[in-house]
């Protein structure tokens, strides 16, 4: 299954043209900076935009094309904005009943207490919009948007209106979603961090055009795209954990290209995870090093160079079916003799686990 | 106290006011959305006209009704050719001039009210499966539910109040078309204070009940929302 999607419209001097598909399962991130298009492309992908000309088609059903333009309430989308858009003449139950009535009984896939306990909003239920903190108002979004069981959740910077606490309360509901349901998502976002977080599959926005789309993990670490240029380029991978060094409280994950060993932090064996790795954490040696503080050294290839800034170069390393980058300095890069195909060592300073 | 003439009269004004409000409801929500969410150059000129009333003296509007709703007038004329009689001077000529004369009181509190609720929450309602009727009707009337409440109001106390265009094309037929503000100034014309101070303490009384009531609610509304 996948989604398919071709939007073109204008907006004074903004154009936008935006031509691309994901898989329709997990979560893809709109991915740009601010005013690139992003939020108009979600719009117009759940009908609320006036378009030139739109394609939209999700597995086998066409929602748009030259000559189907279904209404926003005929498409099973689900849709949060980036505030929580509560409607306020309504408690909480109110709210979420109010999409949840509109579906008939055959097409519910999940019922109201499985989406009130997904989001933990028991305590919520009678409690009015406007005595909700943000971070618990766009919790209550979610779940009313997931109650029509749509077949698409589109997510508009939910976490944006929100500061880093209430960010990173909200953080382990996405993941929630991602983990326990079979939907697709899009996510609209401009935050790296986040993408990196909860990102499946990216999508990559820039003055109202898609300038690559593709898995999160092949696109951080594409030189030519900007994202491997940004100061917080890191490259993404997903391990297993699959073992527990009691003594040394170190917990061991392995990856395409090998093993990890990171701080044991509650981590459960055979449990999923995602590490960042930082381009700037991660050095190169020709020969293993015997004597370093460094726990995490890894036979890897260099694939390619590009040079970022005068005196920088950032490497992309080839580990097994993995990607790493490392930025290193441009002399470092001579005298080691750098070259595409050249066996190198890369010494890895910190694996930051995304959970 | 009130003479029985007085009661049919108090009658005749709360059944005009009732009527006219409930019509200036039905038209004045279409109306007041369309006014709301227009980008149509005709929206100033639509605008323009339901104020008129505000500004416009009641004797000029009730003139021009009068000559629109006689035999000669199109809508005297049209009643007369499908075989009823003029309008002038009958209860439903009344609730005509009442629904003309009192529209911008209905209209414009509820366009202001349409017009705050901006798009959002219609939005969101149309991505949660609502029809646009449906989503007019479950977010949009009750979020412009203040707006209800204050174009309720003033349409029928403006219209039990009416008086001018009421003389010009209601006269005072007893039980018919002779209202309260028209007993009021008959009574004075016929220098029966008594009576003139009876109903016009009446009036004053209901009015000053409504409007006490349209605040408190709205008051009351205001700390609920917070």
């Amino acid at each position: 299954m996948m989604l398919e999607a071709r939007f073109q419209l204008n907006r004074g001097r903004f154009r936008l043209d935006a031509t691309f598909s994901a898989p329709a399962r997990g979560i893809t991130a709109l991915f740009g900076p601010s005013g690139c298009g992003k939020t108009t492309l979600l719009r117009a992908i759940a009908g609320l935009e006036q378009v030139e000309a739109g394609y939209l088609r999700l597995g086998d059903e066409t929602w748009q094309d030259a000559k189907t333009d279904l209404p926003t309430h005929q498409r099973s989308l689900g849709y949060v904005f980036q505030e929580a858009s509560l409607f306020p003449h309504l408690n909480v139950r109110g709210n979420l009943m109010y999409g949840y009535k509109r579906i008939a009984d055959t097409s519910r896939r999940i019922t109201f207490d499985q989406a009130v306990a997904l989001m933990s909003l028991e305590t919520l239920l009678p409690r009015h919009p406007g005595n909700l903190s943000g971070g618990e108002r766009q919790r209550v979004a979610i779940a009313r948007a997931l109650l029509t069981s749509p077949s698409l959740l589109l997510l508009d910077e939910p976490l944006a209106a929100l500061d880093a606490r209430r960010k990173s309360e909200l953080l382990p509901f996405f993941e929630r979603l991602h983990d326990e349901l079979a939907l697709p998502v899009l996510y609209v976002s401009h935050a790296a961090d986040e993408v990196a977080r909860l990102a499946d599959h990216l999508v990559l926005m820039e003055a109202g055009r898609v300038t690559a789309s593709g898995p999160v993990d092949e696109l951080l670490t594409r030189l030519d795209l900007p994202l491997a240029r940004d100061h917080d380029a890191a490259a993404i991978i997903k391990a297993t954990v699959t073992g527990h060094d009691e003594t040394w409280q170190l917990a061991t994950l392995a990856f395409a290209g090998g093993t990890f060993s990171i701080c044991h932090s509650g981590l459960e064996k055979n449990q999923k995870v995602r590490l960042r790795i930082l381009a700037r954490d991660v050095s190169l040696t020709l020969d293993r090093q015997r004597d370093t503080s460094i726990l995490n050294i890894l036979p890897a290839h260099v694939e390619q160079l590009s040079e970022e800034k005068p005196a920088q170069v950032i490497v992309r390393l080839k580990i097994g079916d993995a990607r790493l980058l490392a930025r290193i300095t441009r002399k470092s890069a001579a005298a080691l003799g750098l070259s595409p195909g050249k066996a190198v060592f890369a010494q890895v300073k910190s694996v930051a686990l995304l959970g | 106290m009130f003479t029985p003439d007085d009661v049919t009269a108090l009658a005749v004004t709360l059944k005009l006011a009732g009527i006219s409000t409930l019509i200036l409801l039905l038209i004045g929500t279409p109306l007041a959305w369309w006014l709301a969410n227009t980008r149509c150059r005709l929206k100033v000129m639509i605008d323009a006209v339901v104020a008129l009333p505000l500004i416009l003296p009641p004797t000029v509007m009730g003139f021009y009704l009068l000559v629109a709703l006689g035999p000669n007038g199109p809508l005297g004329h049209l009643m007369q050719s499908m075989g009823g009689e003029t309008l002038a001077f009958t209860f439903t000529g009344l609730v005509i001039g009442s629904v003309v004369y009192s529209l911008p009181f209905v209209v414009q509190p509820l366009q202001d009210a349409f017009a705050n609720i901006g798009s959002r929450h219609m939005e969101v309602a149309a991505t949660l499966r609502a029809a646009p009727l449906d989503r007019f009707f479950t977010v949009a009337v009750p979020l412009a539910r203040h707006g209800y409440l204050t174009a309720l109001v003033l349409g029928f106390a403006h219209t039990v109040g009416e008086f001018g265009v009421v003389l010009m094309i209601g006269g005072s037929i007893p039980g018919e078309t002779r209202v309260l503000s028209i007993a009021i100034y008959d009574h004075v014309e016929s220098l029966e204070y008594g009576q003139a101070y009876t109903l016009s303490g009446t009036l004053l009384l209901m009015s000053f009940l409504l409007l006490l009531t349209l605040y408190s609610v709205k008051r009351r509304y205001r700390i609920n929302r917070i």
